[in-house]
């Protein structure tokens, strides 16, 4: 179906385009504040009109993004973000497509879609706000959560150990990964532009913590923790190796930046024969009627 | 009744069941006759027990039928399971080296091929089925040519040798009936028709790619896998987005965002796989995203018995995903139905934003049928219903996604438009998509959006028609189906007829909505109704008493994985109408 744009004057897109419907519900102090500011300004910096972007979401406290940003919004299923937003990119492959979520939704009830999304290189940015707790449902221990940590659903603390979604990405393909801090609205901001500018999975895991019901992994605790891969300069984020050894470290230091990304692969609609003739919602819905012959000749 | 030739080739699987079964099928259709098959395995890849069953005939043919006209044993066990299915006229052809004969009914010819005499088979381990599709072809009395030409086509991707050799062995067999064996009174009849063969799966496919679906997703599952195959082959052709997800989970939701992107989204699976699917349903009606799922079914619950039938999945589908909501369900009456009712119901889903599924089964979606190529239209009426895809002027009040209207439906604009933004949504929203939620959840707005949405009801039920009472009025007796078991329920009341008892059928395709009153209005006069389904507990007879409060004089049921067989029908019908039973549970003869 065409879509006529012709109408539109050119004007610079500024934070206020993308000013969503209703103010953040979000608990005072929340760190994904930080990282819906952070989105809106990539998208700014970038100068993508709000109506080429998509931004979708599963459930959870972090999850109700969509509603807070004014883009092509999808508030979906607990752990299906990923699968929706690849049909959606399938579908429209002109969309700029960014899914948002927390930890739970992603690494655990969504872990399965998280690692074929990214051996699939689908050109989608995935951005995790990743508090370590389940906060929606009041304070559950989550797939990050320590070792040891008290939480609702482990009174005594956790025994379960936590994953390195970093690491996991790594292993599972992810052609861009990265990991921000929600108190560090710079930098993140630059890491957002690269994951979304960046042709492939785009993997970005966000410390947003939760100000009521994670009383370890506090902006305090992290502030002084985090250190940037990019103040090395001789840190290749080429080397697959390199960028695994790094996101395993975890304690009084905790490396945030770009820790690994490559271009070479092709992405999974410009893999797609089908896609050549351009977006897929923009292509004819019929079969023509010589092609149709061919099917049914074929069963006599 | 109308006449008809049933052939039975059975053997171990990997002994090549298949291969004479699609001669037989080219042949037959090639001649202008119609023809059903149906193919009785296993979930086993090599072993076990495969038995085909094609039957012809000039005209329509419903289903497999009761009886053999020719039975092709490839190995002891067929001959000693199925010999009985042979009626006077019928005939045996097997391979005198390797099985002894078992004793046939009266007027049964046994025709033992010498084959290690007939022809070195040595190095080619379904030479004797080819032997034997020659000979029987020469007992039907069709001519060797038309044999010879699907041969070179079967095999034409092998290398000349092995045209060579299978046209030779065939000519062998065809040969050596011709001097030793009895022709079958009925000479296989040739009219002007020609008939596309094709199974349920592929006419879903098809109708799909008729439909305009541009997106197909699917994870593999028997009996639904005909279909991701069929769309898999076809898609660069068709121009459709094929995708095998990691879960049926995925599959739904990856349709979802497709469907949500502006183009049609389809996908298949079987029970377990809905299982998964039906969170992905209410997502479907909750952001008002149409899709349609195919759900194949086969024998449950659980993993149940993967290659078998059952009609045993239509509370799932009822009941599938939690609350209250408006969809479609449908269910293919036959293989040419599986093609015409896919784009049906995607007007319907797209008209009233809403998921529809299509109810299949073993039978339908893995047989195969003969239908006439005109009945495959690929260019059926498409009704994408209120879209907003072009942003015209650029001056329009403030776009509500959810807008409250009075038919329900509110128009949706496709992402990617300017001046369209908004949120689609899971969670209960207003009718700009804010979740109430994020407000305040707001008592008053939950309940006009429930009402919003529920009020599409109505206007489903406009749209797809009542079913109709086929045969005479007043009948005796009146039997009741749905989906599938139309073919084999069609043939009994001609059975019947001919036994003196007059016999009327009502069959139900569209499932929800269901027209209530209206079936009500025509079994009201009804003498003696009995419901027939492929399930154990009576599965649609309780959903109509549900809606209806009506509850049938009989049922007649099957839940041992296999379809119904004419006679079961007939049989039951007799001891229900003479007083025996209410409840009739056909017992499946032969172990296949």
């Amino acid at each position: 179906m065409a879509t006529d744009t012709s109408v539109v004057a050119p004007k610079a897109i500024s934070m206020a385009d993308y000013k969503g419907r209703v103010d953040p519900d979000w608990c005072p102090g929340c760190g994904d504040f930080g990282v819906l500011a952070a989105v809106q300004k990539a998208l700014v910096e970038l100068q993508i009109p709000k109506h080429e972007v998509a931004t979708i979401s599963g459930i959870g406290c972090s999850s109700n993004f969509p509603g807070f940003i004014e883009t092509y919004g999808m508030h979906t299923l607990h752990g299906r973000a990923l699968p929706v937003a690849t049909g959606m990119k399938l579908a429209n492959h002109a969309m700029t497509v960014l899914v948002t979520g927390g930890d739970g939704d992603g690494f655990g009830i969504g872990c399965g879609h998280f690692v074929h999304a990214m051996r699939r290189n689908v050109d989608l940015t995935y951005i995790v706000m990743d508090n370590q707790i389940y906060g929606l449902t009041t304070g559950q221990t989550s797939p990050t959560s320590r070792i040891g940590m008290k939480t609702k659903s482990m009174p005594y603390g956790n025994i379960e150990s936590p994953l390195s979604p970093v690491a996991l990405a790594l292993a599972a393909g992810a052609t861009f990964v990265a990991r921000g801090f929600s108190g560090d609205q710079k930098h993140l901001t630059e890491l957002l532009k690269r994951g979304i500018e960046h042709k492939g999975f785009s993997f970005i895991d966000v410390f947003s913590p939760c100000v009521t019901y994670n009383h370890d992994n506090t902006f305090q605790w992290f502030r002084p923790r985090v250190k940037k891969l990019e103040d090395n300069p001789d840190y290749d984020a080429s080397d697959w190796n390199v960028a695994m050894e790094k996101s395993v470290i975890w304690g009084e230091e905790i490396p945030i930046g770009k820790f690994f990304e490559r271009t070479d692969l092709p992405t999974l609609h410009g893999a797609e024969p089908v896609l050549s003739a351009g977006p897929l919602v923009h292509q004819n819905n019929r079969i023509p009627a010589d092609v149709a012959k061919t099917f049914i000749e074929e069963l006599m | 009744m109308s006449q008809s030739f049933a052939v039975g080739i059975g053997g171990a699987a990997g002994q090549g069941v298949a291969t004479p079964g699609d001669i037989f099928a080219k042949i037959f259709s090639r001649r202008g006759l119609h023809l059903n098959a149906y193919n009785a395995y296993q979930s086993i890849i090599r072993g076990g027990h495969t038995f085909l069953t094609v039957r012809t005939g000039p005209q329509k043919i419903s289903n497999t039928g009761d009886h053999l006209d020719l039975l092709i044993p490839l190995n002891q066990d067929t001959m000693d399971r199925h010999l009985r299915l042979l009626t006077a006229g019928g005939a045996c052809l097997y391979n005198a080296d390797l099985i002894q004969p078992g004793a046939p009914a009266a007027g049964v010819q046994l025709c033992p091929m010498p084959v290690s005499n007939m022809a070195d088979i040595t190095r080619n381990k379904v030479g004797q089925n080819t032997l034997a599709i020659g000979a029987a072809l020469s007992m039907m009395g069709v001519g060797f040519p038309a044999l010879e030409s699907v041969l070179v086509e079967q095999f034409r991707k092998k290398e000349q040798a092995v045209i060579d050799e299978n046209v030779s062995l065939a000519r062998a067999g065809y040969d050596y009936a011709t001097q030793n064996f009895k022709p079958f009174a009925w000479a296989l009849p040739m009219t002007e028709a020609r008939y596309a063969v094709l199974s349920g799966n592929a006419a879903m496919a098809m109708g799909g790619a008729a439909a305009g679906v541009k997106f197909y997703s699917a994870y593999p599952m028997s009996p639904a896998t005909g279909v991701l195959h069929w769309m898999a082959a076809h898609a660069r052709k068709a121009e459709i987005m094929v995708r095998q997800v990691e879960d049926e989970i995925g599959v739904v939701t990856m349709a979802i965002g497709a469907a949500h992107a502006g183009v049609r989204a389809m996908c298949a699976t079987s029970g377990g796989g809905f299982a998964l699917m039906s969170e992905g349903m209410g997502l479907s009606a909750q952001a008002e995203i149409p899709i349609v799922v195919i759900d194949c079914q086969r024998a449950g619950p659980s993993t149940g018995v993967p290659t078998k039938t059952e009609q045993g999945d239509l509370w799932q589908m009822l009941g599938a995903g939690f609350g209250d909501y408006p969809k479609v369900i449908a269910a293919p009456l036959d293989i040419a139905d599986c093609f015409k009712l896919i784009p049906e119901i995607f007007n319907i889903t797209d008209r009233f934003q809403c998921p529809g599924i299509v109810l299949c089964d073993l039978l339908l979606s893995e047989g195969r049928l003969s239908v006439d190529p005109k009945e495959l239209d690929f260019a059926p009426v498409i009704d994408r219903g209120e879209m907003i895809t072009s942003n015209g002027s650029g001056d329009h009040e403030p776009y509500k996604r959810y807008k409250i209207t009075e038919s329900g439906v509110s128009p949706r604009a496709i992402p990617g438009l300017p001046g369209y933004t908004h949120v689609v949504s899971s969670d209960e929203h207003d009718e700009d998509g804010v979740l109430i939620s994020d407000e305040y959840t707001n008592a008053g707005k939950r309940r006009a959006m429930m009402e919003k949405r529920m009020r599409k009801v109505d206007g489903i039920a406009a749209s797809v028609p009542p079913p109709e009472l086929y045969g005479p009025a007043n009948a005796d007796v009146t039997l009741i189906g749905w989906g599938s078991t139309y073919g084999v329920i069609e043939e009994a009341c001609e059975l019947l007829r001919e036994a003196g008892i007059s016999a009327n059928y009502l069959i139900v395709r569209w499932l929800v909505p269901l027209h209530g009153d209206a079936i009500v209005d025509m079994l009201r006069d009804a003498r003696h109704t009995i419901i027939v389904e492929n399930n154990f507990s009576g599965q649609f007879a309780r959903y109509l008493r549900s809606e209806t409060s009506f509850v049938p004089d009989g049922n007649i049921r099957k839940y041992d994985g296999e379809p119904f067989a004419p006679h079961h029908i007939v049989e039951a019908v007799k001891e229900q109408l003479a007083g025996k039973t209410k409840l009739s549970v056909p017992v499946h003869e032969i172990m296949v």
